[in-house]
């Protein structure tokens, strides 16, 4: 039983096997994947590749977790740094000390810069505020009449004119503004190419004579390679303070967000997660890097093995292995630490591949049970000491876990050969250095 | 240097030379690397990886492409430039489904069924009304009598957008207002298209994302209430994809197929600086033509698909 279990695991845990620090060797085929994962979630191909390079020479020759590869760990420093470089400050909306605030709005077509500027209105009007919104976007047909319905859905007022005079809406917007003691005004404007010159002339117009407090740029997650060249331009021409992340409810990964915040090193502000007009939500860096590595299993796998072990035990284990002294109670607690991580089958799922080459054996949390029972039905002396287990103590103790001789003969095999197995590894890495190593992990030590 | 002015690329081009490798380079490159020798450079590969990814062609797609290249260099080995140029547009031409006959692309062509039903869709701001509106203005110019539906029945002033479409390219529109059964305006649009003797019927409806059940059921129910005005409608099913949309327009496309089954794409925002390269791989593996791609804003600012134009203007600037 006990060679079931080792056999099943035994392919998942090879690749710890005694590499004890991070080096190019050891994580080449992982770099591959991450780089694989990061242009598979549309990060633009120089943004990937940059951000992968950087952290590589940030990660080697870190020591590794005991409990994880190489691979797995170095997932997790690109994790965490993804976290860092899409958090960065977290801003919010800057209000002018003398309303009106003004808010600029600008973005490609269809990225969902009206249906924003009606979310952004609702939004303010929770907090307090009475926003008012301007209808520049005097081109795109009906437009203006798409603004004017949202706006009547939350009690909102819109300032539009007649003609297609885009400043001159956002100029006399302003004025109302102020007449009406709107505290906010939102100035929605058409959706533009970054390289029609025309138009991003007039957006810079409008931001000039208007003086925003807050300029927004919208972006659909679903954007792909070219969002840097969008981002760039935009931010060349207007400057923009934050960026907005739309149709976040759907499926895309969203690489286009680590790629606007490595090009244009503005905050991402806002997400916006539906059509309704309440579907506007803050933005979370973490949700956004595992969306984008697509690996959050492996991440959690990481977590998980930080949180359990804890640095004490670690290193009093190290000294014992060390010492020769690590026995069959030290044994039984690291099965327990184990299972605090979760279930066998979860744990063997979340290593990548594992599910897959495991896939028609079932890792039931009942396969440490008859280990556990071995070990319970031992005295206390016996299990600091294995060395005294004869025949006779050897019987009774399978009698009492019911089972047979021989599968306690098994484990005790088994459990000299692991022992001989860790004395190996704690001399190569050290747990204790593993367990420093993991400190170094914290996004906010990246640099 | 034949294969330069076979791609278009003038003279005056070369003074971007020691500037940053330009597109011409890495076919220059490629070519230099590859011609009499049975393997191609690791290198050279990776230029053309990133040429590929940057277009947003996608990692599969590239992969593939690549290997299809290599093993041809290893069979026919001493290529020549000219060989090598057209083996790569080859390939890539080779991935994009041709048109279908029964479903002509050109506007002057006679469509074989009376009203023709064609049915839009796709996810949220991909520029569906406007194809609308630019594919009505060209039926029209072509002498077609053509019936729009407005069945975007959710956003807001949607209705208007193709109301103002429709005003503009001088067709009727059968219409509910917002928040009407969105099958009953598809439902009704056939039946006049049907009465009128319209050639054609073009039916928009709502952007919806493709992850959500809910839209994508009413979407093919959309689809079934046609069949019972005319057997067979909608005669086509378009796909409409934003050119700047990343990797996610595979998922759309297979999502959008399981529900309504597409039968085309359009390919819209070309104007702007991204090239659109997913179609590729969702043109190869889903088995459906490129029908239409969107230049611009203008109602006659689209243009029927050309394979070798769109594979050109990859390598391009």
């Amino acid at each position: 039983m006990f060679d079931d279990l080792s056999g099943k695991l035994g392919s998942v845990f090879k690749s710890l096997s005694g590499q004890s620090t991070i080096t190019e060797v050891n994580i080449a085929e992982t770099i591959r994947e991450i780089r694989r994962a990061l242009l598979d979630a549309d990060v633009n191909y120089e943004v990937a590749r940059e951000f992968t390079r950087k952290v590589k020479l940030e990660a080697e020759g870190q020591g590794v977790l005991t409990s994880v590869s190489p691979g797995q760990q170095f997932t997790k420093i690109v994790y965490d740094e993804l976290i860092f470089t899409l958090g960065g400050t977290k801003d919010e909306l800057r209000m002018a000390n003398v309303p009106p605030t003004v808010i600029l709005i600008a973005g490609l077509q269809g990225s969902g810069k009206t249906t924003f500027a009606g979310k952004l209105a609702k939004f303010l009007k929770d907090k307090k505020h009475n926003p008012m919104l301007a209808a520049a976007d005097v081109y795109r047909p009906a437009a203006i009449e798409q603004l004017k319905t949202l706006a009547s859905q939350i009690d909102v007022p819109v300032y539009s004119i007649e003609e297609k005079d885009a400043l001159r809406v956002a100029k006399e917007a302003l004025n109302a503004a102020r007449k009406q003691a709107c505290d906010v005004l939102i100035v929605d404007t058409a959706g533009r190419l970054h390289v029609d010159a025309d138009m991003m002339d007039e957006v810079a117009a409008i931001k000039e004579a208007i003086k925003p407090n807050e300029t927004l740029f919208v972006v659909d997650s679903m954007t792909g390679q070219d969002a840097v060249n969008t981002a760039r331009e935009f931010n060349t021409r207007i400057d923009f303070d934050g960026v907005v992340l739309t149709k976040l409810d759907g499926d895309t990964r969203g690489g286009a967000a680590l790629s606007i915040k490595q090009v244009v090193e503005k905050p991402i502000k806002f997400v916006s997660t539906g059509e309704k007009l309440d579907a506007l939500q803050e933005f979370y860096p973490d949700r956004m890097a595992q969306r984008i590595l697509g690996m959050g299993d492996v991440v959690s796998l990481v977590e998980k093995a930080q949180q359990q072990f804890d640095e004490d035990e670690a290193k009093k284990l190290q000294s014992k292995i060390r010492s020769d002294s690590f026995n069959l109670e030290d044994f039984y607690k690291q099965m327990q630490q184990v299972k605090k991580m979760g279930s066998m089958q979860d744990l063997v799922n979340m290593i990548p591949g594992a599910s897959n080459a495991l896939k028609n054996v079932e890792v039931s949390d009942d396969a440490l049970k008859p280990i556990e029972a071995i070990i319970n039905s031992m005295t206390v002396e016996e299990r600091r000491n294995p060395a005294i287990l004869n025949g006779s103590r050897r019987r009774r103790i399978a009698k009492g876990a019911g089972t047979e001789v021989r599968n306690v003969n098994d484990l005790m095999r088994q459990f000299e050969q692991m022992k001989k197995m860790m004395k190996k590894m704690s001399g190569m890495g050290g747990m204790g250095r593993a367990m420093q190593g993991l400190k170094n992990l914290k996004p906010g030590r990246m640099r | 240097m034949g294969f330069l002015e076979k791609l278009g690329f003038k003279k005056q081009e070369r003074l971007d030379e020691g500037l940053e490798k330009s597109r011409e380079g890495i076919l220059g490159k490629l070519t230099k690397a590859i011609a009499g020798k049975d393997k191609v450079d690791d290198e050279v590969l990776d230029e053309l990886e990133e040429v590929l990814i940057r277009s947003d062609v996608g990692v599969p797609t590239t992969l593939k492409i690549i290997r299809r290249i290599e093993e041809r260099v290893a069979r026919d080995k001493y290529l020549g430039s000219q060989d090598l140029q057209r083996i790569l547009r080859e390939e890539i031409i080779g991935l994009l489904r041709e048109n279908d006959q029964d479903k002509p692309a050109d506007f002057d062509a006679e469509l074989p069924n009376k009203p023709h039903v064609v049915l839009i869709v796709g996810v949220n701001g991909v520029g569906k009304t406007t194809t609308i509106g630019k594919l009505a203005h060209l039926h029209k110019l072509a002498g077609k009598s053509v019936i729009l539906g407005a069945a975007d029945t959710f956003r807001a002033a949607a209705v208007q957008q193709l109301t103002i479409w429709s005003e503009r390219a001088g067709v009727p529109i059968v219409q509910q207002g917002q928040n009407a059964d969105p099958a009953a305006v598809a439902y009704d649009t056939v039946a006049a298209a049907l009465k009128r003797g319209a050639d054609i019927a073009l039916i928009d409806t709502a952007g919806r994302l493709h992850n959500k059940t809910a839209l994508m059921d009413e979407l093919s129910k959309i689809k079934r209430v046609m069949n019972k005005v005319v057997e067979g409608a909608p005669h086509e099913v378009i796909l409409v994809l934003d050119a700047s949309t990343g990797q996610n327009a595979m998922q759309q496309a297979k999502a959008f197929t399981q529900a309504v089954d597409i039968t085309g794409l359009a390919l819209t925002k070309l104007d702007g600086t991204a090239k659109g390269g997913i179609a590729i791989g969702i043109s190869s593996e889903l088995d459906v033509p490129v029908k239409y791609i969107g230049v611009g804003e203008k109602i006659e600012d689209l243009q029927l698909f050309d394979r070798v134009a769109f594979v050109e203007a990859l390598f391009k600037g």
